[in-house]
């Protein structure tokens, strides 16, 4: 079946509307995608037939409460193939994901092991790792990049050791669109038994991960990254590193027994889901897992794949443009810098013509500095994105060019 | 316009901007003010005349001269050093006492406040502030 971008577009109420009376081009995707109507409406749904507490209630709304919010857990077993659903945990984002491993492996590493990341990551995969360390005095190490925006392997046997507790890095870089030799790195982290995290913010909407697959311990995502609400995001965990891991907080939901003396925990996935759930994120993010399902991820990327060196061939001709990642494997993201111009001025320009991108160093702060420069413009693709809108944002880049030089 | 008082200055900017169609002319003239703002010399630019608070780097350095107080400015971004520009026009080498109680309405009259986004605004009045606090001190 072809691509039929308007009959997804229409799905998209937001998308239609003037901003400074130009009609918007959102193209600011890879910080957070627009909602369906159906992702609307199963939470407004929810409050209307059936909001009520999960899990404990003999009620009938508190029934099919649980009901639907479960029912989202399987489809997201499904979506990325885990073993069983038990392995899939709802917390509050991919920053709330990995520092629940991050807190929780405080009393697995000590002092002389290490922790491998990359010189690529956003900040949420870089600072609990750094705080993990100063916990328990291991040692931070991290993988360097190119000036292609690439990642540099070549030290990958020094680098990962025997003394390596974990490794972790994102598999699609958020500032770049550099997608990551995600089975290389993992393969490595096996051979030396240490676990293995991978940040899947930007896989989530871009590309299909099977964790089975790839025998990775630890894979998150966002929904609102997704088409899903935000406040909600996954943690997947193979049982046997989960049952490793001691809760990251207490309180409700998350006990099997509690006496004044001592409390004894629930099972997973419930012993890291302290406290009342997001239950309509949840079920709002079920809808979105049927929306991107119906499209087909691979079709989605596809269509993305094209706007980009769609957007890329007509940007270059721009006196001036320097596309900040150029890595041979990329994804939906072009970041990039006009000569002469700061990104904000590009930015505000922008805007004033209706077009939506994002300015600054994009939570990646290592990265700017590997290039030696304080931020960049980046526009996102998402599956409701056009050829005109590529056309509209490069006509009113090239007018901001001008205003600027 | 240096002779004038800051309020004709505030007014003669509010006739300018009246004279645009659209935001994008406004921005173009904040542009070319930017542009044609006198700079602070490199070897000046240090760390503590940055102001707090906007997203590019925006310098400001105030200087007494008798009972008057001057500015020099620059920012890394064109658009805040047009906005940094149009402030030290209204308020360069006037009385630190007159720059001190100025009233602000001009940034509301040529709607800038409402026109930039939170953060935007929220920079542009740490510029006013930072532009008040300098004279205060000297007035004092």
């Amino acid at each position: 079946m072809a691509y039929d971008v308007q009959q997804i577009r229409a799905q998209f109420p937001i998308l239609n509307q003037e901003i400074h009376g130009r009609p918007l081009v959102y193209l600011d995707n890879a910080a957070t995608a627009q909602k369906p109507l159906r992702v609307i409406e199963a939470i407004s749904d929810y409050y209307l037939r059936y909001n009520a507490n999960v899990h404990r209630g003999v009620h009938t709304l508190s029934q099919r409460a649980t009901d639907a919010m479960e029912a989202v857990r399987e489809s997201v077993r499904q979506h990325i193939n885990a073993r069983e659903v038990a392995e899939v945990i709802f917390t509050r984002g991919i920053t709330d994901s990995i520092n629940m491993v991050a807190s929780g492996m405080t009393t697995l590493v000590e002092q002389g092991q290490n922790i491998v990341i990359t010189a690529m990551e956003h900040h949420s995969n870089i600072v609990p790792w750094q705080m993990l360390c100063q916990r328990t005095g291991a040692e931070l190490r991290y993988f360097p990049m190119n000036d292609q925006g690439e990642l540099v392997l070549d030290n990958i046997d020094s680098l990962i050791d025997e003394n390596t507790a974990l490794v972790a890095f994102n598999h699609i870089s958020n500032a770049l669109g550099t997608v990551n030799p995600v089975e290389r790195l993992l393969h490595k982290a096996q051979e030396v038994g240490a676990w293995t995290l991978v940040d899947g913010a930007q896989s989530g909407p871009h590309a299909k991960v099977d964790v089975q697959h790839w025998d990775v311990d630890f894979f998150t995502l966002s929904s609102h990254k997704m088409y899903g609400p935000t406040g909600l995001g996954i943690l997947y965990g193979k049982r046997e590193c989960l049952e490793k891991l001691p809760p990251h907080q207490g309180g409700g939901e998350m006990i099997a027994t509690v006496k004044m003396e001592e409390s004894t925990y629930a099972d997973i996935p419930h012993k890291f889901e302290a406290g009342t759930p997001h239950i309509e994120g949840v079920i709002g993010f079920g809808a979105a897992l049927d929306f991107i399902n119906e499209i087909g991820i691979e079709a989605i990327a596809a269509h993305e794949h094209m706007l980009l060196e769609y957007a890329l061939e007509q940007c270059l001709e721009i006196e001036g443009f320097k596309v900040i990642g150029n890595a041979k494997e990329k994804a939906s993201v072009l970041s990039f810098l006009i000569e002469g111009t700061h990104p904000y001025d590009l930015g505000i320009l922008l805007d004033q013509q209706g077009v939506a991108v994002r300015t600054g160093q994009h939570c990646t702060q290592p990265i700017m500095d590997t290039f030696c420069i304080t931020g960049t413009a980046r526009a996102s693709f998402a599956c409701y994105n056009t050829k005109e809108d590529v056309d509209l944002f490069v006509a009113a880049l090239k007018q901001a060019a001008m205003m600027l030089r | 316009m240096n002779a004038h008082t800051i309020s004709e200055r505030q007014k003669s900017l509010v006739e300018e901007f009246e004279f645009f169609e659209d935001w994008m002319e406004k921005y173009n003239y904040i542009i070319e003010l930017g542009k044609s703002l006198p700079l602070l010399p490199e070897e000046e630019k240090n760390d503590d005349l940055i102001v707090q608070g906007c997203q590019s780097k925006v310098w400001l350095k105030a200087e007494k001269d008798g009972t008057n107080i001057t500015f020099k400015a620059d920012a890394d971004a064109i658009i805040a050093k047009g906005i940094i520009a149009l402030l030290v026009e209204v308020f360069d080498n006037q009385p630190a006492g007159e720059v001190a109680k100025a009233d602000l309405s001009f940034l509301e009259e040529i709607g800038l406040k409402d026109h930039l986004s939170p953060t935007r605004a929220n920079g542009l009045m740490s510029m006013v502030k930072q532009i008040k606090y300098y004279a205060l001190a000297y007035a004092g």
